[in-house]
């Protein structure tokens, strides 16, 4: 195979790092909602704790974008 | 000109060279815009403070706000040790929330998308949390990669966890910034493209996709700089308040 055709097959494969990222983050808001709904007034004072896991859960998924941007540009 | 989505972020000079002992020490758009925000954050406090009524004005709002928004999340999570690190969590958050909204502007250059700006930062923290912990602890800070109540057997293997746990942390700091800018800006790049080649008739659908996202990454600009300040306020507290 030529090298730069699996250049693009190894960035592909490195987008499915979002997948976890999507589960991640559904898990985050649906259990902060399904929390929210039992005991709404606990839910403001846990709003910077959502906040907090919604970013650390996306930058796991964008690790997965600079992977592939390391094969595509820097090798 | 504009057609590869990567073309925002390429960094050329600004007026002459400027070469000092082989180190290239030009003014480029990254530094006018770094210039830009500092400029406007200084702008903001001096004309925040400047006529202080009782009735705030709208500028003396935001600035009280911008102040207790990061005094009550310093306090909330590190503790009342941490207040004499207000100065520098503030200007950490007011600098990378600037960068980033300033990006937001059409054909305006997003400081913030360049990994050396935020590793930079993320090395600071680092660096000055490390730091501050020695100092406060002495060697007893290394305390902080032995958790309490694990089994003897199991130490050798933790603590190797937990000291590569620490070292990545300021990679971690910098390419969450870095990529969650890059990935934004390169989208809403790709979804003006779409506009244009589609044309007049299917143009509609991503021009709106467009202006949605571009909603959703001014929520990304606030979130990420708030991520960054809560995280430095998070490891702060680690180096101040060693196991309570």
């Amino acid at each position: 195979m030529e090298l730069e055709a699996a250049k693009m097959i190894g960035a592909g494969l490195a987008a499915i790092a979002l997948a976890g990222a999507g589960v991640g983050i559904g898990l985050i808001f649906g259990n902060y909602l399904s929390g929210a709904m039992r005991n709404p007034s606990a839910a403001a004072k846990q709003f910077p704790n959502l906040l907090l896991g919604f970013a650390l859960a996306e930058a796991t998924g964008l690790f997965g974008l600079v992977v592939a941007l390391i094969i595509l540009f820097a090798f | 000109m504009a057609l590869n989505p990567m073309h925002q972020f390429e960094v050329y000079k600004i007026g002459p060279e400027i070469n000092i002992g082989g180190v290239n020490l030009s003014f480029t758009n990254a530094s006018l815009f770094m210039a830009i925000s500092s400029v406007l954050i200084l702008s903001l406090l001096f004309f925040g403070t400047k006529k202080k009524s009782l009735i705030p004005s709208k500028v003396q709002l935001i600035t009280e706000m911008s102040y207790t928004f990061v005094a009550k999340m310093i306090n909330d999570t590190a503790g009342s040790n941490a207040r004499a690190f207000f100065p520098f969590v503030f200007t950490l958050f007011m600098f990378v929330l600037f960068c980033n909204m300033v990006g937001m502007l059409p054909y305006s250059f997003t400081v913030t998308s360049h990994i050396i700006v935020t590793f930079a930062l993320a090395a600071v923290v680092f660096i000055g949390v490390t730091v501050i912990g020695f100092v406060k602890h002495g060697i007893k800070y290394l305390e902080l990669f032995v958790p309490k109540g694990v089994p003897v057997v199991l130490l050798p293997l933790i603590i190797v966890i937990e000291i590569i746990s620490y070292l990545s942390r300021p990679v971690s700091l910098a390419v969450r910034l870095f990529a969650n800018m890059l990935a934004g800006h390169t989208m809403l790049k790709v979804f003006g493209g779409f506009v244009i080649s589609l044309g007049l008739l299917g143009g509609w659908l991503p021009l709106g996709f467009s202006v949605a996202l571009t909603g959703l990454e001014i929520l990304v600009a606030f979130l990420q700089a708030y991520v960054f300040a809560i995280l430095t306020c998070i490891y702060l507290n680690d180096a101040l308040n060693l196991h309570h």
